[in-house]
C-alpha cells in the first residue's frame, strides 16, 4: 500500500500548530508570555496567531517572569488554560517561587479543591553561542517538584503532540523545547494528536546495550547507535519523552534484554537525571546488569561561549559511542 | 459613596467579631498544643478584612497571606471546617493538608492563605486577568503587607494589573512590621501607596482601625475595578495586637509594650461598637450578645475539630496530581 506522502514542517512550525489547535479547541485558552504577540514569539514560536486570535488571546507581557508565570496560576485556578511562555529556560530563576511553591502545590496545599490546567512552554539547550544564561537545561528542577508533568520533546512531531497533550492535561505541564532543534524538519500530521505524556518510545532497536535519552540527545544517541552498528554493536534507543511522569517500564524492559544502559542527557551531569534513571535502573533490573549504568552529560562547568569551549562542553554522537564501548571493554 | 446602611454596619460588625474570637480561641488551642505547627493571628487589623469583604461575593476572588484566617472568615469561611484545618484534620476545607499557612476554599472564592510573602499579589492578577477574559463583572482582592511591598512579585503583580487595566484591588495591610523588622527598617517610604504611582494606578491610604473608612474606600476601588477603570492600591494603616506568630503581644524585643498600648486604644471593634451605639444601630448588650453567640459557634467548631478523624494515611498521595 502506498503510504500518503507525510508532510514535513519545522520543529517551530510544529510548536505554531500546537498552539494554534488547542486556541481552535478550548475557549478558555490563551498564550501570554514576552514578545510572543507582536513579535510571535523569539524563536517564531507564535507567528500568525495575533492576527489570528486576537490581543486578548496572544498577550504580550511585561519582562517579569514572576508575574506572567502567577498569572498563569492565578488564571488557571479561577477556570482558564493558559499557555504561558518562559522564553529561555534559565529564566526561570526570576519565577521559580510561582512554579514551585504555587503552581506546584497549589492542589495539593488545598486538599484538591483547585485544578490547574496551566501549560508553560520554554526552550532549553545549549550549541548556539548563547552562553551560560540562555543555554541552560534546567529540567531537574522541576522534575523534583511534586505536582508538575514535564515532558521533552526531540522531533516536531513530538512538539506538536505533547504540546496538545500538555494543554489538554488538568495539571501544569512543563514542555520544555529545545531550541537547537527548532529548525529540524519531520513529518507532522495537520490533524490534532496526542503525544501521550508518560510514555517512552524504543526509536531504535538492538540488543547489545541501552541508551535512555530525552529531548536533542535522541538524536545524538541514535547517530552513536549507528556508529557502533558498523563495529556490530546494536544499541537500542530509548526516547524518555516525558520526564515526569516518567516511563520506567520501557527503560526496565529494554535493560532486561540488553543488560548495558548509557543514560545521556545535555544537563550536566552531575545531579541530573541520569542519576535518578540510573538509580532506578538498578533499584528494579539490578540481577540483569552485566555493567554499572553509565553517564553522559555536561561536565560541571556553566555552558561556555566560545564555539570550541561550547562543543567540548556538550555531549555528542562521539562522546556517547566511546561511553559504549567502554561500557562493552572495547 | 453612600454612607453604609444600617444593615451594612451589623454585617461588618458581625464579620469583625468572627475574626476577634475565632482567632482568640484558636490562639488558646495552639497554646494548649493542640492546633500544631504556626499561627500567625489577624486580631487587631479585622477592619480590614471586614470593610473589604463586606463587598465581595462568592464570584470574587481573594489572595490572602500567612496571615490568612480573618480573610476566610470575612469570606464566609465556616468555623468547623476552619478549626478542623487547623487541628489537621480529613474534615478541614484542606483535609489537613493546608494548615493555617494553605487555608482555602475555592467556592468562597478565597485562593488561600500563603505561605510565601508576596505570592499572591500576581494570582490575584491571573485571577482578575480571568474574570476580564469572561467579561464578568467580578473582581480579584489581593491582600497582603507592607513587607511583601518589598517582594518583587508585587511590584510585577501592579505593573501588569495597571497596564491591562484588571479589575484587581492591592490592598497592602500595613501593620507596620514585616515579620519582627519595623517598616522605618525596611523600607524609605512611611506611606505604601506611593508606590501605585509608579505603575499608573491611584494609590489610597485609609485608617485601617476604622472599618466603615476601609468599607469605603473598598468601595471605592471595587466600583473602578468593577467598571474597567483598572486596579487600585489601597493601603490601610493597621497594628497586630499579637506577635508574629503565636499570642503574646506584650514583652516583645522589637517593639515596645507603649506602642501597643497606644494601638489598642483604637481597637477596631471597640471603636466600631462605640460607633454604632451612638449611631443607635446596635447597643452594647445586644454587641455583647453577639461575641456570645460567636463564642458558641467557636465552641461548636472546636467540638467538631476534636470530634472529627485524622485523615488516613492512605490520603497521602492523593491530590498530587488531578
Amino acid at each position: 500500500m502506498a503510504e500518503a506522502a507525510q508532510r514535513e514542517i519545522t520543529y517551530v512550525g510544529a510548536i505554531a500548530e500546537g498552539a494554534r489547535t488547542i486556541l481552535n479547541e478550548q475557549e478558555g485558552a490563551f498564550i501570554a508570555g514576552e514578545d510572543v504577540a507582536g513579535a510571535g514569539g523569539v524563536f517564531g514560536s507564535y507567528r500568525g496567531l495575533l492576527d489570528e486570535f486576537g490581543s486578548d488571546r496572544i498577550v504580550d507581557t511585561p519582562i517579569s517572569e514572576e508575574g506572567i508565570v502567577g498569572l498563569g496560576v492565578g488564571a488557571a485556578a479561577t477556570g482558564l488554560r493558559p499557555i504561558i511562555d518562559i522564553m529561555f529556560m534559565d529564566f526561570m530563576g526570576e519565577c521559580m517561587d510561582e512554579i514551585a511553591n504555587q503552581m506546584a502545590k497549589m492542589r495539593y496545599m488545598f486538599g484538591g479543591s483547585a485544578k490547574l490546567p496551566i501549560t508553560v512552554v520554554t526552550m532549553s539547550g545549549a550549541g548556539m553561542n548563547m552562553a551560560a544564561q540562555h543555554s541552560q537545561s534546567l529540567e531537574v528542577w522541576l522534575c523534583h517538584l511534586p505536582g508538575l508533568k514535564v515532558v521533552t520533546p526531540a522531533t516536531p512531531y513530538d512538539a506538536k503532540g505533547m504540546l496538545i497533550a500538555a494543554a489538554r492535561d488538568d495539571n501544569p505541564v512543563f514542555v520544555v523545547m529545545n531550541k537547537l532543534s527548532l529548525r529540524n524538519q519531520g513529518p507532522v500530521p495537520e490533524e490534532a494528536y496526542e503525544v501521550p505524556i508518560g510514555a517512552a518510545e524504543v526509536v531504535r532497536a538492538g540488543d547489545d546495550l541501552t541508551f535512555v535519552s530525552y529531548s536533542r540527545m535522541v538524536s545524538e544517541a541514535v547517530k552513536a547507535a549507528e556508529a557502533l552498528s558498523a563495529d556490530g554493536i546494536e544499541a537500542e534507543v530509548i526516547d524518555l519523552k516525558s520526564l515526569q511522569p516518567m516511563d520506567t517500564d520501557t527503560v526496565i524492559e529494554s535493560v532486561q534484554k540488553t543488560h548495558r544502559a548509557v543514560v545521556v542527557h545535555e544537563a550536566v551531569r552531575f545531579a541530573g537525571l541520569g542519576g535518578e534513571i540510573a538509580a532506578q535502573i538498578q533499584e528494579l533490573a539490578f540481577d540483569d546488569l552485566d555493567a554499572p549504568v553509565a553517564r553522559v552529560g555536561a561536565p560541571f562547568s556553566p555552558v561556555p561561549f566560545s564555539s570550541v569551549l561550547e562543543q567540548t562542553y556538550l555531549p555528542n554522537a562521539d562522546k556517547i559511542a566511546a561511553e559504549a564501548r567502554q561500557l562493552l571493554g572495547m | 459613596m453612600d454612607q453604609p446602611t444600617d444593615e451594612v454596619l451589623l454585617d461588618i460588625h458581625r464579620r469583625m467579631v468572627r475574626i476577634r474570637v475565632f482567632e482568640t480561641e484558636a490562639g488558646r488551642m495552639a497554646e494548649a498544643g493542640k492546633i500544631p505547627g504556626a499561627l500567625h493571628l489577624y486580631v487587631g487589623e479585622e477592619a480590614v478584612a471586614a470593610g473589604v469583604m463586606a463587598h465581595l461575593s462568592d464570584d470574587d476572588w481573594i489572595t490572602s497571606t500567612h496571615r490568612g484566617h480573618g480573610h476566610l472568615i470575612a469570606k464566609g469561611g465556616e468555623f468547623d471546617r476552619m478549626f478542623a484545618e487547623l487541628f489537621g484534620r480529613a474534615t478541614g476545607y484542606c483535609r489537613g493538608k493546608g494548615g493555617s499557612m494553605h487555608i482555602s476554599n475555592m467556592d468562597l472564592g478565597m485562593l488561600g492563605a500563603n505561605g510565601i510573602v508576596g505570592a499572591g499579589p500576581p494570582i490575584a492578577v491571573g485571577a482578575a486577568f480571568s474574570t476580564k477574559f469572561r467579561n464578568t463583572d467580578r473582581v480579584a482582592v489581593s491582600f497582603f503587607g507592607d513587607g511583601a511591598s518589598n517582594e518583587g512579585s508585587f511590584h510585577e503583580a501592579a505593573n501588569m494589573a495597571a497596564l491591562y487595566k484588571l479589575p484587581a484591588i492591592f490592598v497592602c495591610e500595613n501593620n507596620g512590621y514585616g515579620e519582627y523588622t519595623p517598616q522605618a527598617n525596611h523600607q524609605a517610604i512611611v506611606d505604601v501607596a506611593d508606590r501605585a504611582s509608579g505603575y499608573g494606578m491611584p494609590g489610597v491610604i485609609v485608617d485601617g482601625m476604622d472599618a466603615v473608612a476601609v468599607y469605603e474606600a473598598a468601595g471605592a476601588a471595587i466600583e473602578r475595578a468593577r467598571s474597567g477603570d483598572g486596579p487600585t492600591l489601597l493601603e490601610c494603616k493597621t497594628y497586630r495586637f499579637f506577635d508574629h506568630v503565636g499570642v503574646r503581644g506584650m514583652g516583645l524585643s522589637y517593639r515596645t509594650d507603649e506602642e501597643l498600648e497606644e494601638w489598642q486604644k483604637r481597637d477596631p471593634i471597640h471603636m466600631f461598637e462605640a460607633r454604632l451605639d451612638e449611631l443607635g444601630v446596635l447597643s452594647r448588650d445586644d454587641a455583647a450578645k453577639i461575641h456570645e453567640g460567636v463564642l458558641e459557634e467557636v465552641r461548636a467548631g472546636i467540638e467538631f475539630a476534636e470530634s472529627s478523624p485524622l485523615p488516613d494515611p492512605e490520603t497521602l498521595l492523593e491530590d498530587v496530581y488531578a
